[in-house]
């Protein structure tokens, strides 16, 4: 467990402070906008930090939400509750008040012009510092309440005014120095105002910042998959995974790629089926509506082994579900949709940064092996900003296994000891053959043949069993005789729920699970090795991982189980109370 | 990527060792002699053709000419024939299936790869019935045709209409063939290979054993009225109303801008990253 030591060190097991902020305010207002900027400051002043979006029912122009992290060191969860809440009106922001939950020693800072605060918000019994957030914005020529918001969090959070106003320039410059100037005065009237109040935690200052990147889970999805060697995409419009899309567009054109919209999803697969055939590495990205409408073509793929990748970014469901909203809920599809035996990949990014490392990943691996590769990530990694360490290269396995032209007698199905045959492109002289979805024999040619049937079916199954993964398969961490298992999104709020018992005194390791199928089961029975007990964490209504595992016989008896729907997120602090209930 | 061929192939080299699963006088064999006589009249290095089908009698047809050859699943071929094209826009790319794959479980495709005027050729063998399933209605069947247990009664709907749509839809060449005339089928895709842009070959092409009727088709077709094709959609539209659905020839060919990513790389992968960095 060579890799076992490695990933260990990932994480630094103390808890370090972190500050969360949430600013909320009507259609309009500049949320989102103030959201970002705050992030960019923050990667400015050295710190990590990480910022979740929320928005109301409207299509366009709702009340919206932006939820911040901020911690010294990289920060894969939102925390428990907010320090800080930063109203710039209060337009249906009782909608938020589940999403943002507070203590009575944080800190809601609001305008007395724009009315009573919410109840829902109310109830958490938070301190209140009233500031006349409008009147400071008039008073300044072109001024905005947002950016007047901006100047308070930078003071409050403790963020050095410089970094935030160099942001303002960088994100403001194009819209001329007029506006630049008027945002930067309401930064510093909002920076110099008086507060009487103060947040209990501070950051420490970080003295030489790492590399970091600024980066959304979707976008790392994207680079995940060009860095995997994707040049065509076809694909539907989906929320929430249209993003995913929006990046690889422009940037596939770049590479020399490109990316086609679809008419609908049993087109975009079999599109990108089809550029595969055609040699050229193919991708498509969808989420639980599209994931269901592709399985036949998923089927095709597998049959005919050609490579492609599907990144499902899951929301709410089922049907139409939730789905601006995240939910775990597609592991079942994605791995038991298809129909007949078809063995292919599961895999799921365990954090931001982590949906390049895993979507590249799938790429090697679906080309290396011929293989049909579904990528879960979800809403709250997908459409999630955060300031993360540059993600690290995926192992390129050894590509896709090429004919040579005149390879005679040409068996593109050939049975060879790994199950993985020459694949003729295309082009090449000589190797003319049928790729089929049809039950073939080796040759290509169909046949419903006893024989013929068993040997591509162990053929298929043995390429993917067979296979080396290394120890990229899972990321544990910490050690102890209790262990949580859990996968995708919700390793972040795990792995802290870990930490902070390992603090408190008792040792909590955690197995998050990046390739679920084929899942090396020696690897993960060595990884539950003087376990006691075992908590299951994911996000959903029915345990779909914990069912998963108990079918392949990996748990013990006792082992428990926390599945909770979306479309709250997880929180370290329910896991903790869970597993301290479990112990 | 070029051929080293060297040798005039015949319509013959086009063909594979592999032997129809088609019924004895089954019109589809005519579409397939047809697509050999064409690929050699056209000297088309054989690995830079691409036949790509669904699901169907007729969407067996790749493994019968000796090309690279895609097999998928019913209603898709289109799909993953303009994936292909998308990504390798050096290959001939030709499409081949039924009525039934073409206009019913693959209809929304076949609107949409006519609108979108990729450079291919799409075949539909047209006997307006489901072959492979054992002889039920398809799209363009006749509204009395009660010979279907699933349709005692026929189908009751009138007829889709595959060149009407085709224009409606922006196909920028549609032609009729008929499986009694190979000669005459192979010359009209010689032309849908050569036109840039989508092409729409409709075949009539008798099911012998669920439609056996059709075997009299070759007393009722007869050319278009009009033995050129027109450039004008208002008139082609008006030759798809008088037309019995018998006629065969060329009806309409129009040159529009094809669709086609130009896949040339301006930079790589490592340059985007740079855009991440804070
Ligand atoms: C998703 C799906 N539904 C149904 C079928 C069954 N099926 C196979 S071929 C076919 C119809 C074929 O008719 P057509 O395309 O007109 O071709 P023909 O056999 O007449 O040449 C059907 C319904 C299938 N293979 N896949
Ligand atoms: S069933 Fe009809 S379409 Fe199918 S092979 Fe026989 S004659 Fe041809």
């Amino acid at each position: 467990m060579e890799a076992h030591s490695r990933m260990q060190n990932n994480h630094n097991n103390a808890p370090h402070p972190t500050l969360s902020v949430a600013i909320t305010g009507s259609g309009g207002s500049g949320v989102v906008t103030a959201g970002h900027m705050l992030l960019q400051a923050v990667a400015g002043a050295g710190y990590y930090g990480l910022m979740a979006r929320s928005a109301g029912p409207q299509i366009r122009g709702g009340e919206s939400a932006a939820m911040l992290r901020i911690a010294p060191r990289r920060v894969d969860c939102l925390d428990d509750s907010y320090q800080l809440l930063i109203a710039l009106d209060w337009l249906n922001a009782n909608r938020f008040a589940e999403e943002i939950p507070l203590t009575g020693d944080s800190v809601i800072v609001c305008d007395p012009a724009a009315g009573e605060i919410p109840p829902e918000i109310a109830t958490y019994g938070a301190r209140v510092m009233e500031m006349p957030l409008k009147e400071l914005a008039k008073g300044i020529d072109g001024g905005r309440i947002n950016m007047v918001a901006l100047g308070i969090l930078c003071d409050l959070l403790g963020l050095p005014q410089e970094a935030m106003l160099a942001v303002v320039e960088q994100t403001l410059a194009r819209k001329g120095e007029q506006v630049v100037q008027a945002s930067q005065t309401c930064v510093r009237v909002g920076y110099d105002s008086d507060k009487p109040l103060s947040l209990e935690a501070h950051l420490p200052a970080v003295d030489a910042p790492p590399p970091r990147w600024n980066i959304s889970g979707n976008e790392a999805s994207g680079l995940g998959a060009v860095r995997g060697g994707v040049r065509f995409v076809a694909a539907y419009p989906i929320t929430p995974a249209s993003e995913v899309l929006e990046w690889l567009a422009p940037n596939l054109e770049r590479l020399g790629g490109s990316l086609l919209q679809a008419e609908d999803e049993l087109a975009s697969i079999n599109m990108i089926i089809g550029a595969s055939f055609g040699g050229v590495p193919a991708l498509t990205a969808t989420s639980g509506p599209g994931l269901a409408l592709m399985m036949e073509g998923l089927g095709l793929a597998v049959a005919s082994e050609t490579p492609v990748v599907v990144a499902n970014v899951m929301r709410g469901g089922p049907s139409t579900g939730i789905p601006t909203k995240s939910e775990q809920s597609d592991l079942n599809i994605a791995l038991c949709g298809f129909h007949g035996d078809a063995p292919h990949l599961v895999l799921s990014a365990l954090d931001i940064a982590d949906c390049t490392f895993t979507t590249e990943w799938a790429v090697r691996l679906s080309e290396s092996l011929q293989a049909t590769a579904i990528v879960l990530t979800d809403q709250s990694l997908g459409q999630a900003r955060a300031l993360v360490d540059p993600p690290r290269r995926a192992p390129a396995g050894s590509g896709r296994r090429t004919a040579p032209p005149c390879d005679e007698p040409y068996l593109r199905y050939r049975l060879t000891d790994d199950g993985v045959s020459p694949m003729a492109i295309p082009g090449t002289d000589c190797d003319l053959y049928t790729a089929d979805g049809l039950e073939h024999n080796e040759k290509g040619t169909p046949s419903s043949a006893a024989q013929d049937h068993q040997r591509q079916l162990d053929k298929r199954l043995r390429k993917l069993a067979g296979y080396d993964y290394g120890g990229d398969w899972a990321r544990i961490s910490g050690s102890g005789e209790h262990c949580i298992v859990t996968w995708g999104s919700s390793a972040g709020a795990a792995e802290e729920a870990a930490r902070r018992l390992t603090a408190a005194g008792t040792g909590v390791r955690v197995i998050a699970i990046r390739l679920i199928s084929p899942l090396p089961v020696q690897a993960m029975g060595e990884a539950l090795t003087g376990v006691r007990r075992v908590l299951v964490v994911e996000q959903n209504h029915g345990g779909q991982l914990f069912h998963y595992l108990h079918s392949l016989q990996l748990l013990p008896a006792d082992a428990g189980l926390l599945a909770r729907p979306g479309p709250l997120p997880l929180r370290p602090a329910e896991i903790v109370a869970r597993m301290t209930e479990e112990m | 990527m070029s051929s080293s061929q060297t040798v005039e192939l015949k319509p013959k080299d086009y063909k594979s060792d592999i032997k129809p699963v088609w019924c004895p006088g089954c019109g589809h064999f005519a579409v397939l002699s047809a697509v050999t006589k064409a690929l050699a009249h056209l000297g088309l290095p054989r690995e830079e053709v691409a036949l790509v089908s669904g699901i169907g009698c007729s969407s067996r047809i790749p493994a019968y000419v000796s090309v690279y050859g895609f097999h998928g699943i019913h209603g898709r071929a289109l799909a993953a024939a303009q994936g292909l094209k998308a990504a390798r826009p050096d290959l001939t790319v030709i499409v081949a299936g039924g009525d039934g794959d073409g206009f019913s479980i693959g209809g929304n495709h076949f609107i949409h790869a006519c609108r979108r005027n990729m450079d291919l050729t799409y075949i539909v063998m047209d006997n307006e019935v489901y072959g492979m399933t054992k002889g039920q209605a398809s799209p363009t069947t006749a509204p009395d045709w009660a010979k279907s247990k699933l349709t005692p009664h026929g189908p009751g709907v009138p007829s889709f209409n595959p060149a009407a749509i085709a224009l409606a839809s922006g196909a920028t060449f549609i032609a009729r063939g008929f499986s009694g005339d190979p000669n005459g089928i192979a010359r009209l895709l010689v032309e849908a290979i050569e036109h840039p842009g989508f092409s729409f070959l409709q075949v009539l092409s008798p099911c012998t054993t669920f439609r056996p009727e059709q075997k009299e088709w070759k007393k009722v077709v007869h050319p278009f009225a009009e033995q050129e094709p027109t450039a004008n959609p208002v008139e082609a539209a008006q030759r798809i109303q008088a037309d019995d659905g018998m006629s065969t020839g060329m009806l309409y060919r129009t040159l529009v801008p094809v669709w086609q990513p130009d896949n040339v790389a301006t930079t790589q992968v490592e340059a985007l990253e740079g855009g991440f960095q804070v």
